[in-house]
């Protein structure tokens, strides 16, 4: 597993996600209200639908094509279409930059 | 006008046969889609949720068709019901496709459970099953107007006049709904919606069909006691009498556009109406704007319309020009294959992308 830099902390605002993209793999990553960072899979897990481009909502995110919703923090899915769990990334912030685990 | 040929060869719009594995080997199924630019911060107003437009415009709905309904009741057997049934039955058979699509896609309220009901309601009300019409209108937003992907393509090519008149009459097609519903609450399930619902819910869209041929038995057993149709003028009939706005406004969302692209400037239209037939259709005259961002509430849509259209074909001014531009593009494709109404557009917007789905790159590696 290995510590990668994501963006920098002013990249993403409160209750927002960013798209990024590394080794092949996209990933979505989240701001909370309070300003907490986490990770999931870049794709919906119902079609390959980006993510970044949906609606934060406190703890989940909206699919922008679908209306299928995930908890971002455990990645659970909540809402059909979406019947598959999101995959999650560990998440900190290092020097003003947001890092995620992969492997 | 190349009406002296032979019509074009029958397509096969099935979701089981060849066109879909045509529609993956090409990349158009869950293809990567062109969208107008919008800042995201806008972006994120747009489709930010409220409840007070569709609670508004519920109760207006709601109330409208219980005074109608009482109209309709008091004078049943006079003339004088006539009018008081013919607002009851487009409140009762035509909102009810608007109010089932945007409450199923969870962007009429902003409350869950409100979404939920109102769809309940609306999915009986249009002849529906709420499980497997939840599914089949997901896959029409992955893949609009793909052929043998998309289970809604309205417009199947050669479009057979005669067939289609009788499709848009209304008791043919009720007729056809009511019979998947009992279909479905047989316990049967076409290779089309296999296709399309995942296994889990296939028990969910049979309960659903039990509760709607319920409620239609005790509508028949309530006739039957009054030894009066009144109780089917209240429920069922109105999908007949009351659905012709419906069509109207439904037949023209893509109807002589284009197939098999990933442009929904190309196969989806946008047209002008009065506020009326935008308060029976939710807004869905922005069909370009809704299928490019369908996350966007239906009362938003005039805003992000104002801010795209400079990148869109130039809407339609009415829905009869809408016809006007539809009814000869349909009767070519019948002749002519591959033909579609391709819109000019403005000097400001990024030309059509056809071929964008041959640039999406292979995402497959980007699955965890």
């Amino acid at each position: 597993m290995t510590w990668i830099t994501a963006c920098a902390v002013d990249d993403i605002d409160p209750e927002d996600v960013l798209r990024f993209d590394h080794a092949g793999q996209t990933y979505a990553i989240y701001r909370d209200p309070k300003g907490a960072f986490f990770a999931t899979d870049g794709l919906c897990s119902h079609e390959r639908v980006h993510l970044c481009d949906g609606l934060v909502m406190g703890d989940q995110i909206e699919c922008p094509k679908h209306n299928g919703r995930f908890n971002y923090k455990t990645g659970a899915a909540l809402r059909a279409p979406v019947c598959i769990n999101l995959k999650t990334y560990p998440a900190r912030v290092t020097d003003d930059a947001v890092e995620i685990e992969v492997s | 006008m190349p009406y002296d040929q032979p019509l074009v060869e029958k397509r096969d719009y099935t979701l089981t046969g060849p066109n879909a594995q045509r529609a993956v080997e090409l990349g158009l199924a869950s293809a990567e889609w062109y969208h107008s630019d919008v800042p995201r911060k806008v972006m994120k107003e747009l489709m930010a949720r409220t409840d007070q437009p569709a609670i508004r415009d519920t109760v207006i709905w709601l109330g409208l068709l219980v005074l109608t309904g009482i109209g309709g009741i008091y004078f049943w057997g006079s003339w004088a019901c006539v009018p008081f049934f013919f607002v009851y039955g487009v409140l009762y058979g035509s909102c009810c496709d608007s109010r089932w699509h945007e409450a199923g896609h969870g962007t009429a309220f902003r409350t869950g459970w409100m979404n939920d009901v109102v769809y309940e309601i609306a999915s009986f009300m249009v002849m529906r099953n709420p499980v497997t019409w939840r599914w089949s209108h997901a896959r029409h937003h992955t893949d609009t107007i793909i052929v043998g992907r998309d289970a809604e393509i309205a417009w199947m090519h050669p479009t057979s006049v005669l067939a289609k008149f009788k499709g848009i009459l209304s008791p043919v097609d009720a007729y056809q709904s009511l019979k998947i519903i009992a279909r479905n609450a047989m316990g049967n399930t076409s290779a089309d919606e296999r296709d399309y619902i995942p296994a889990s819910e296939i028990p969910k869209a049979i309960f659903a069909a039990r509760v709607h041929m319920a409620i239609y038995l005790a509508t028949l057993i309530a006739a039957i006691w009054m030894r009066s149709f009144l109780p089917f003028m209240l429920i069922g009939l109105p999908r007949i009498y009351g659905c012709w706005h419906m069509y109207m406004t439904g037949l023209i969302q893509h109807g002589g556009l284009a197939e098999d692209v990933i442009d929904h400037r190309l196969n989806s239209r946008t047209c002008y109406m009065n506020p009326i037939s935008r308060w029976i259709y939710w807004n869905m005259n922005y069909h370009v704007e809704h299928h490019m961002f369908p996350m966007v509430p239906y009362h938003a849509l005039p805003r992000l319309h104002a801010l795209i259209k400079d990148d869109l074909p130039k809407p339609c001014p009415s829905i009869w020009a809408a016809y006007a531009e539809m009814i000869p593009a349909v009767l070519r494709q019948r002749h002519q294959k591959g033909y579609y109404l391709r819109k000019e557009l403005p000097a400001t917007a990024r030309p059509y992308r056809e071929e964008l789905h041959q640039e999406v790159p292979d995402r497959s590696s980007m699955e965890a």
